[in-house]
Parts: structure tokens; C-alpha cells; sequence
């Protein structure tokens, strides 16, 4: 599905955006008003300078337009991989685009972000896992690596790896995987004005809520341990 | 054996636990959550693989200079500290206790591929948990501050993580990217990063020039003491706005400039001439002392 298809499909009110350099920036109508719309197209790799652009955009947001609403749309193939990025400290640039993500919510901007086709590891980590509420859509790929890769990193045989992720979504590639995890809140048949409208109300109440992925992905019974693990080192009396 | 070697406590070199005993004040270690407590890693084992009962990670109290102290620290050692379900939720348990108890500081010991494949999915969403956890801390007041100098370096969502820290302390034999150079020689050729080139690899991603660059706070000696003193110097009369609009532009520009001018840059050398270093192929010879030193008379 094109970018437009999208767009036209989750904002049928109409919507300005451009695209630059495979980001996406530009704001939005929908039924709870204007919207800031930015991310990603085209299986982009993040770069610095899109990893800039993006977090300029949502400081922009919060200066110009408090309180306003962020649609992250988010294709990424991963990070760019080359060593002059990596020179100029590529981490950097994506921790700084995620603290800006964090900063909105500080605010009082509600976020979320919906996986259009490619959501892969560190482009992934530093804006469309910042969103209050990530989704994806019905045929979005969400992974760290696929399984012949990590057959060949790992050692371990391709094919029990693909029976293993049949049955456990702790290393499975998938949105599915995702949503029984608690890292996605749901997947989308298609983009839809009417499930965006649910996201963003979803997404208000989020912002005050903190981080529930864990005890999301225990009761979707896809992360079984995190939860009462980081609620011990909460709770426990020191040792010894 | 020779004195020098005997006296030298390489932080490279020891454990995750070895580190701790000599950055926290003598007696003072509680660990939560300790391995008698705890289990292996149930993802592990369903691929026939050893696990740790720590899970490779060890999250305490503790005290510097009797200030009360969180610290966690990542076993380099076990599965190249790499992030998986009960790794990644120890350490988000601890940043969460620390908005709630308000400890002097998280004194976070990375050592760390990143996520762990075998695990990859839980792996991802806890290092965004982390990195939400790391910033929350951080907007509570309580400063989070990285040490990397381990085998591991900090690298792939750990490297973000150490970037969302208050400040990082690295020593020379620290590393700090996104991806690793062995990731981007097989995607890209050896042309792009010839990972078997140490020297390269330390003027892309080494302590050293991360240093000169700003992205680390402090360069200290590939030493357990020398890091406890880095700390103890970083935390006294430690001042740290909560995070602003102003700051953040203030940073948004310092990148954008950074990016404008090194782009086409791929080696640590043309980027320490452009930052005014008379002889930058000297750069990899000095010793720390000497280092400090030429970047704080560097031109601002």
C-alpha cells in the first residue's frame, strides 16, 4: 500500500505532508482535530540526518503547537549501516531523536505510532517504540532479525528456529509476536480513520498512565517473567 | 610478579562483580535479587543453551563515598551482555525503584552487544523499557550515569541507552556505537569497515575519540579505581536541569552543525583535525593525562 493510500485511509479530512529524504513531516484532520504526522517511508534506513530531521519536527511540534496529538508512521528497515555514521556516533542522534519523543510526552503530547510495513530493531527503538501506543498494520514485518540471519548468528539450526517460532513469540519475527509481548497494542486490518480515532483517545489516557507494556504482554500471555521480575527489584529488600 | 601489573586493576578485564567490589565503598554491596534467588533464563534452556542465574546482569544498592547508590552492572562474560527477558527487566525494576527512592545516583556498568538474539523480541521491547525507565529516573532527578570501558563496549540499543544517560564515563579501551563493525563489514563490505582493523575500529567507535568529540563527559584509565574516581568527581555538587526545550534545541544544533561539517568523514583522524588537533596521528599514543589535556586546550 502507497504512503498516500495510507494517508488517504487514516485521514480521509485531509492532510499535508511531504516527504524528504524518505521522512515524512506534515500535520493532519481528524475527528479530535489536528494532528502532527512524521516518520518514515520506503524501508528507510536512519541516518543522522534523518534522525534529525525527525526530532527537529517534533520539537517544532511542541513549541509552535502544545498539546498536539503525534502520528508516528513508521517503515524502517533498521539503522544505516555505514562507518561515517557510526563516526559521528549514530547512537547518539537516535537517543536524542527518542528523548525528544519523551520530551512531547512530558508535555502533555499524546503519541502513537502505527508500523506501516518494516519495523526492524534500532530505527524502531528510537521513535516508533517511544510512542505511547505502537500498532501495525495487518501485513507489517516488526523484528530484530529474521530467523536465517540469526540461524547464522546464533548457530543455531534455521529449521528448529522456525519450528521453535511457531509456538514462542520471544524471538518469533512478527507483529503478532509484538502484540503478545505488550509492545504493540494491536494490529490493524487496514488503516482506518475510525481505529485511529480509538488510538489517539487510547493514546491520551496512556500519557498519564506510564510504561505498561509489561504487565500488557503478561496478560496476553507472550512475557511471562518480566513483569513480577521488575516488580521483586522494585519491592525486594536488599540482600544479604 | 611486577608491581605495576599487580597494582593495576583492569576494569577490561574483570567481571561485572569484580567491578562493583571496586567501585562501591568497601562492605557496602547489596545485591537484589541475587542468583539464589533468581533462575536461568527458561528461553535459553529451550534452546539447549547454558544460563546464568543472574542473567548476566547484577542490580544493588550501594554506597560511593557513603552517598547512597544504585548501580547496575551487565556481565560482558555471559552471553556478551546481551539483553534479554529477566536481563532487561532486573535493570528496568532498578531505574523504577531509583524515581521512587531517590538514590544520589544509577550507576549504570554497560557492557553490552545490545539485544539478545536469542531472545530478540523481548529483548527490544526491554531496552525500550530501559530507555524510557533511564529517562523517567532522569526526569525524577536522579542522575544515570554510564561506565563503559568492558569487553563488550556499549553497542546496538545499549549504545542509545548509554546515550540517554546524564553523562557517560569511558575509558580508552571503551566502545560506543550503534552497530558493530563485524554487522557492517558483512552487510557492507570490508571496504565500507574492516572489522579485523582494531586501530580503525577505536578511531570510529574508541573511547578517545568519543572523548574528544563530547559525546563522553569523561576519559579515564582502563582501571577499577580510576573509574570510581571518575564517578565520585561527576557526582560532587552534581547540578542537572530537567530536561527543556532550550537544552534539547541546544543539542538538536550541535548535531545538526557536527553532521553539516564531519559528513563525509570515515575516520577519526580527519574529524580530530577538523577539530583543531595539530597531529592527530599522535592521538592514539597518548596516554589519558596527555589527552585531557589537548582537549581542554582545544579551540571551543
Amino acid at each position: 500500500m502507497s504512503l498516500n493510500d495510507i494517508l488517504d485511509a487514516l485521514f480521509p479530512a485531509g492532510h499535508t505532508v511531504a516527504v524528504a529524504n524518505q521522512v515524512i513531516t506534515g500535520e493532519a484532520t481528524t475527528a479530535q482535530g489536528t494532528v502532527a504526522v512524521l516518520g518514515t517511508t520506503d524501508a528507510a534506513a536512519i541516518d543522522h540526518a534523518m534522525a534529525l530531521a525527525l526530532s527537529g519536527f517534533v520539537l517544532d511540534t511542541v513549541e509552535r503547537h502544545p498539546g498536539r496529538p503525534l502520528v508516528f508512521l513508521v517503515d524502517t528497515s533498521g539503522q544505516a549501516l555505514s562507518r561515517s555514521q557510526e563516526l559521528l556516533c549514530l547512537n547518539g542522534s537516535l537517543a536524542h531523536l527518542a528523548s525528544c519523543v519523551d520530551f512531547a510526552r512530558r508535555q502533555g503530547h499524546p503519541s502513537l505510532s502505527l508500523v506501516t510495513a518494516n519495523a526492524v530493531s534500532g530505527g524502531f527503538l528510537s521513535f516508533g517504540l517511544m510512542a505511547d501506543q505502537a500498532y501495525a498494520l495487518a501485513d507489517a514485518q516488526v523484528r530484530v532479525m529474521d530467523l536465517r540471519a540469526m540461524s547464522r548468528v546464533t548457530k543455531i539450526a534455521h529449521e528448529r528456529l522456525v519450528e521453535l517460532a511457531g509456538t514462542s513469540p520471544i524471538f518469533a519475527p512478527g507483529a503478532g509476536s509484538y502484540v503478545r509481548m505488550g509492545g504493540i497494542a494491536a494490529i490493524w486490518p487496514v488503516p482506518s480513520a475510525d481505529l485511529l480515532d480509538d488510538a489517539l483517545s487510547a493514546a491520551r489516557k496512556a500519557v498519564s498512565a506510564g510504561d505498561q507494556r509489561q504487565g500488557t504482554g503478561l496478560s496476553r500471555g507472550g512475557r511471562l517473567l518480566a513483569s513480577d521480575i521488575a516488580t521483586t527489584v522494585q519491592n525486594a529488600t536488599a540482600g544479604a | 610478579m611486577i608491581p605495576s601489573l599487580a597494582s593495576r586493576h583492569s576494569w577490561f578485564e574483570a567481571t561485572a562483580r569484580a567491578r562493583l567490589a571496586g567501585l562501591l565503598d568497601p562492605g557496602s554491596f547489596a545485591e537484589i535479587l541475587p542468583p539464589a534467588e533468581s533462575q536461568p533464563s527458561p528461553h535459553l534452556a529451550m534452546l539447549d543453551l547454558p544460563g546464568a542465574f543472574d542473567d548476566g546482569v547484577v542490580v544493588c544498592y550501594g554506597q560511593l563515598e557513603k552517598k547512597p547508590i544504585f548501580a547496575i552492572a551487565q556481565e560482558g562474560q555471559f552471553m556478551g551482555g546481551a539483553v534479554g527477558e529477566i536481563h532487561g527487566a532486573k535493570i528496568v525494576g532498578l531505574l523504577r525503584r531509583a524515581v521512587q527512592e531517590k538514590p544520589a545516583a544509577v550507576l549504570f556498568l554497560i557492557d553490552s552487544g545490545g539485544v539478545r538474539l536469542h531472545e530478540a523480541n523481548a529483548g527490544l521491547i526491554a531496552i525500550s523499557e530501559i530507555m524510557r525507565a533511564v529517562l523517567d529516573a532522569r526526569a525524577a532527578g536522579v542522575p544515570v550515569i554510564a561506565l563503559v570501558g568492558g569487553s563488550c563496549g556499549a553497542f546496538g540499543g545499549m549504545g542509545i541507552v548509554a546515550k540517554l544517560c546524564s553523562a557517560i564515563i569511558i575509558s580508552e579501551e571503551g566502545r560506543l556505537a550503534l552497530s558493530g563493525p563485524e554487522v557492517i563489514e558483512t552487510v557492507a563490505g570490508v571496504e565500507e569497515f574492516d572489522a579485523k582493523d582494531r586501530a580503525l575500529v577505536w578511531r570510529v567507535t574508541g573511547g578517545k575519540h568519543r572523548y574528544l568529540m563530547g559525546d563522553c563527559a569523561e576519559l579515564v584509565e582502563d582501571d577499577i579505581p580510576a573509574f570510581r574516581t571518575g564517578v565520585a568527581k561527576l557526582l560532587a555538587g552534581w547540578q542537572e536541569a530537567a530536561p527543556g526545550l532550550a537544552q534539547l534545541r541546544a543539542s538538536q544544533q550541535v548535531l545538526e552543525n557536527r553532521l553539516a561539517a564531519y559528513a563525509t568523514y570515515r575516520d577519526g583522524l580527519q574529524v580530530w583535525a577538523a577539530l583543531g588537533i595539530a597531529r592527530p596521528d599522535s592521538v592514539p599514543l597518548l596516554d589519558r593525562d596527555s589527552l585531557v589535556a589537548l582537549k581542554e586546550g582545544l579551540p571551543t
